[in-house]
């Protein structure tokens, strides 16, 4: 064509979306709901419910018309709103789980598919809100359909709050007593980050605006794709082919947050450069490891190889867009991507080997399934080493585990949807209890003397 | 605004006339126009201006969608923008 755009560049967009899954994966709204305290609970939810359907009521309809308009899918519309044990801190009542409803309720109203932020910070200590909010989250998560939790327990700059690790170990357990859904849904996190539109673990931070658009963009499935042409090339080539797709997967990530931002008159906060895999065959991160050489995800070589697909994505990505935040990086849900599970049930991808891939990428140990019997204290001892990871590491790293109620290892757990499903990995034996019933904190470390 | 529209379909006779008439009659101009075989495969992209178009644009996809179906033609609509942000620096 005469024009500007040549049609092989029309019709390797039309491929990656109608073959690769290229996909905005979230457009999610941060809402602060600090202005909506008051010492009656009652007033308080209704002040909550209220506000988000005030802000968020045209959110959804906006994303439909802006993927039907540049012809690409947004999968999810999401909200992330402030930490409510802060919200709720002046509440004199200690069940916060009619907080939980009321979000669950303008969710509902104004039809997104998850909101994201009861939450606590307790990186260096409890409030007495940040208790009551923990001791409700198993009833929020089992009564609610759309409530996310998250509670970060540790930080570069505060250290590990080992009485917060051990407490969010008995919630897990509690929790996935009552409903293994709601583990689903609840994520403990090392270095937090404000800007997440990422579930389970979104919250609006309160460094963040009144009002903010966040995107997340995805697409394991291109990268994939774009790796496959590259076959015998050595590493420079390789890095080279995922900063040039991950430019082209964000920069129509930062089109679509430009475009709900001017259209909802909310400022645009942040696009996350991720690559966010999905249960469907061919848009899995385990497959993009996999065909930089690697037999199966989980052998060695893996943690290398996520390495450079971790950095040359943010390389890539930070190029494309005025303003990237959020978790950034790859992303590694065992139940969210077809080639983990596979890797997992076929022997080759431990968690420790998962442990030792989140020191290179973007989050953690996330939506693996446990055996169902697996003590609090082994929760908590989990959570700590992820923590530490976090923390030394100067990054986000965070935990969602789901002890599979009455299953063990070698059986399999269905979430459905993009949750997907998971097969039950093995633990290590040997009891953590005297270590995490000793509390208190581990202090943060030391930034200098590095060797 | 600006739009492409691509069409796909295994190559028959008459194809670039439907579409065109089915824009013609939407008052839809073309701007630029271009056709390949991908081995029995017919593609066709075109650069139209909707600026006459008394159908709002999802009205207007999901017509394009379901006349192309009759006919077993693949017919897609998007934005310009977005293969410029793709694609361009």
């Amino acid at each position: 064509m005469s024009y500007l755009i040549n049609s092989s560049e029309i019709l390797q967009t039309i491929e990656m979306i109608d073959q690769q899954h290229l996909d905005v994966r979230t457009i999610t709204m941060g809402i602060s709901l600090l202005d909506c305290a008051d010492r009656d609970i009652k007033v308080c939810c209704q002040r909550v419910y209220d506000k988000i359907c005030a802000l968020a009521h045209r959110l959804v309809d906006t994303g439909c018309a802006i993927e039907q308009e540049f012809g690409i899918p947004i999968v999810n519309k999401r909200i992330a709103v402030s930490p409510i044990s802060m919200v709720a801190a002046a509440c004199d009542s200690e069940d916060y789980v009619p907080l939980a409803r009321a979000l669950d309720r303008a969710a509902q109203a104004v039809g997104v598919n998850f909101i994201g932020g009861f939450s606590a910070l307790t990186h260096k200590g409890f409030t007495r809100s940040d208790r009551l909010l923990i001791q409700s989250i198993p009833q929020a998560l089992t009564e609610t359909e759309l409530v996310c939790s998250s509670v970060n327990v540790a930080s570069t700059r505060a250290g590990i709050n080992m009485d917060a690790v051990a407490r969010m170990g008995q919630i897990i357990r509690q929790t996935a007593d009552i409903s293994p859904m709601g583990c689903a849904k609840l994520v403990v996190f090392a270095n937090a980050v404000e800007d997440n539109p990422f579930m389970a673990g979104a919250f609006h931070g309160v460094g963040e605006p009144e009002c903010v658009i966040n995107v997340g963009v995805s697409g394991p499935g291109v990268v994939a794709h774009a790796l496959k042409a590259c076959k015998g090339q050595p590493f420079d080539v390789v890095a080279e082919t995922v900063k040039k797709t991950a430019f082209k997967i964000t920069r129509m990530g930062q089109l679509v947050a430009q475009e709900a931002s001017r259209r909802l008159h909310v400022p645009f906060g942040v696009v996350d450069l991720s690559l966010a895999p999905t249960p469907a065959i061919g848009d899995s991160v385990a497959e993009i490891l996999e065909i930089m050489g690697l037999e199966k995800c989980g052998g060695h070589g893996t943690t290398a190889a996520l390495a450079l697909l971790n950095d040359a994505v943010k390389k890539g990505g930070s190029m494309a867009s005025s303003h990237v935040g959020g978790l950034s990086g790859a992303f590694i849900p065992v139940s969210e991507d077809a080639g983990m599970i596979s890797a997992v049930e076929s022997g080759a991808l431990s968690i420790d080997k998962l442990e030792a891939m989140t020191c290179v990428c973007s989050v953690g140990l996330d939506m693996i399934a446990v055996p169902g019997d697996t003590s609090a204290e082994i929760i908590a001892a989990i959570i700590a080493d992820e923590a530490a990871i976090g923390v030394v590491n100067n990054k986000t790293t965070a935990v969602r585990l789901i002890p599979a109620k009455g299953k063990t290892v070698g059986d399999r757990i269905d979430f459905g949807g993009l949750l997907g499903s998971a097969p039950v990995m093995p633990l290590h034996g040997g009891s953590p209890a005297e270590f995490i019933a000793r509390g208190g904190r581990i202090p943060a470390p030391l930034h200098s003397l590095k060797n | 605004m600006k739009a492409i529209v691509s069409v796909f379909a295994k190559d028959c006779k008459g194809i670039t006339a439907y579409v065109t008439t089915l824009l013609a009659k939407n008052e839809i101009n073309i701007l630029d126009i271009s056709q390949t075989l991908m081995q029995e495969y017919f593609a066709m992209i075109m650069l139209v201006d909707l600026t006459d178009c008394p159908l709002p644009f999802d009205q207007l996809a999901r017509q394009l969608k379901e006349k192309g179906a009759e006919r077993t033609l693949d017919i897609h609509i998007q934005r310009q923008d977005i293969f410029e942000a793709m694609h361009r620096i």
